[in-house]
């Protein structure tokens, strides 16, 4: 058993809590390559979910995750509302009917939620979006869940892979989002989605390890 | 950052409420949301609605009224609506004839207008994106700028007067493939809650191909006179795929926001004075803050070539709080 209902409130707090903290630095990094708005948004968003999570704590995971999702999807904008949002709703279907969830439970709703950003988003990596973060994220969660690592120590490795990942956008060229227009000048830019995703991935490693 | 402004995360909402304040007799704010709609809804016509994030004004709220849109959604500054609201305008809209949503092609934009077309049931609802923007070589990712308020106009003049969804929805295709637009910025807008500007320019250059959100355009270069900057953008402008020559234009010469009239009719000028030295017909102009960006400084140039049902169209009757034509 890998995460409680708990566990996925305090995840949601604590992405709040790094979003809060790190608002001002994706701002930035979208101001370089986009309109300086990715952290304000996100912002915006997470403190709409900390006011609706009251209301939803006592349901299931699946209500919970949903709500996190239909929030951000109507809080947020943008395009990081629906690709954030409709994320979280994806994922949260595939915790229906649970009461706690496997570390396969997770990688089910983590690969959910890449689905949807990819449809959504019609991308795929290599673009320098969200998805060069969470995707290689994935791969080494899951990679260490069949060696038999702890959750703990797969969100480790998850989370060193996510920064790897927005290290990497830091050296392509943009075609997704508003980056794109910049051309050759979005070389040299870590994308603000991948890092925000990465505090995303740095949250459930931060609940896991408490445990 | 000096701005007329009180709490920075209440500047949409008391935009928004000062708007509506000002034209009660023409907008009103759909109540719980941040929709605008007419003040009188004509029903069966085809509605119009269209919106984007704010920070754009008057665009697009502004263009709310007879003979244009008949709603429009504002998201919050520089960042597009959530579907939630664009459900609300489509549902407020819906006339009995459909509802035709003008999409600026971002990727927000398109998402999120999208998502709102899929959960609206019982309704027919179609959707053209503007793409307008010649700075950006690969037409799928243009992005629609100011020349979509030819859009509003024209094919708010066509649903005015009774037609279809599919003429409409056609009316307004062939507006956007026939306008091309190219601007120009000399100073970046500051977004209240950033505090600072979106980038940064030297006293001595421009951003070329600048976007309307503040954001990087294609290429810096250093300032030049008014004409030899009309000049390259017309070039942009002429030399894509429409072929403008020996044709009727409407030109609108669109302001960011803090660049005064008196340069965007300096810049009118140079418009007028090369399109006539090339034989092009300026059939009717409009100058000033249109889709503007905060407080940018710069402009962009749309040129729409016209045939005659687009001509009749532009010169159709309009009220709205920007635009009003008899």
């Amino acid at each position: 058993m890998a995460a409680t209902k708990e566990d996925v409130l305090k995840f949601i707090e604590e992405f709040d809590k790094r979003i809060e903290e790190h608002h001002q630095e994706l701002t930035d990094l979208d101001q370089a390559i986009g309109d300086g708005d990715h952290g304000i948004n996100m912002n915006r968003g997470m403190k709409a979910v900390m006011e609706k999570i009251p209301g939803v704590q006592d349901k299931t995971i699946t209500d919970i995750v949903k709500t996190v999702g239909m929030t951000l999807m109507s809080k947020v904008g943008g395009a990081s509302g629906p690709l954030y949002g409709m994320a979280f709703v994806k994922a949260s279907a595939k915790a229906k009917g649970k009461e706690e969830l496997s570390p396969e439970d997770i990688s089910e709703m983590i690969g959910a939620a890449i689905a949807s950003i990819e449809k959504a988003g019609k991308s795929t990596t290599g673009e320098k979006t969200m998805l060069d973060a969470i995707c290689p994220a994935k791969e080494a969660y899951d990679k260490a869940i069949a060696d038999g690592k702890s959750v703990a120590d797969a969100f480790a490795d998850a989370e060193d892979a996510a920064w790897k990942g927005v290290e990497y956008t830091k050296g392509i060229i943009a075609t997704k989002g508003r980056a794109r227009y910049l051309g050759e000048r979005s070389i040299g830019h870590q994308d603000p989605g991948a890092t925000s995703i990465s505090y995303l991935i740095q949250s459930a490693r931060a609940v896991a390890e408490a445990k | 950052m000096k701005k007329f402004i009180n709490a920075v995360e209440d500047v949409e909402n008391e935009m928004l409420e000062g708007m509506c304040d000002a034209y009660p007799d023409k907008v009103e704010r759909l109540e719980g949301t941040d929709v605008i709609v007419r003040k009188q809804k004509k029903e069966g016509k085809v509605a119009i609605i269209s919106g984007g994030g704010s920070g754009h004004e008057p665009s697009h709220a502004g263009f709310v009224g007879k003979g244009m849109l008949d709603a429009a959604v504002p998201g919050a500054i520089y960042t597009s609506p959530a579907p939630d609201q664009i459900l609300e305008a489509i549902n407020a809209a819906d006339a009995g004839k459909g509802v035709l949503m003008v999409v600026k092609n971002y990727s927000g934009d398109v998402m999120n207008f999208e998502m709102a077309a899929d959960m609206a049931d019982d309704i027919e609802v179609e959707e053209v994106i503007t793409n307008d923007d010649v700075a950006v070589d690969n037409k799928e990712d243009r992005r629609g700028v100011a020349g979509t308020i030819f859009v509003h106009k024209i094919a708010g003049a066509k649903a005015e007067a009774g037609a279809s969804l599919a003429e409409v929805k056609a009316v307004a295709e062939k507006v956007i493939a026939n306008t091309r637009t190219m601007g120009a910025a000399l100073k970046p807008s500051t977004i209240p809650a950033a505090g600072k500007p979106g980038f940064e320019l030297a006293d001595d250059e421009m951003e070329i191909g600048i976007g309307i959100h503040g954001e990087p355009g294609i290429s810096r270069e250093p300032l030049k006179p008014a004409n030899d900057i009309v000049d390259e953008l017309l070039s942009h402008i002429l030399g894509d795929d429409v072929d403008y020559s020996g044709s009727e234009v409407a030109v609108m010469v669109n302001g960011s926001g803090a660049t005064p009239l008196m340069e965007l009719y300096l810049m009118n000028k140079r418009v007028h004075d090369v399109l006539t030295e090339k034989g092009i017909k300026v059939a009717k102009t409009f100058v000033g803050n249109i889709m503007t960006s905060i407080d940018m400084a710069g402009a962009s140039i749309s040129l729409l070539k016209l045939d005659d049902e687009m001509k009749e169209l532009l010169n159709a009757p309009a009220d709205t709080i920007a635009f009003t034509q008899d």
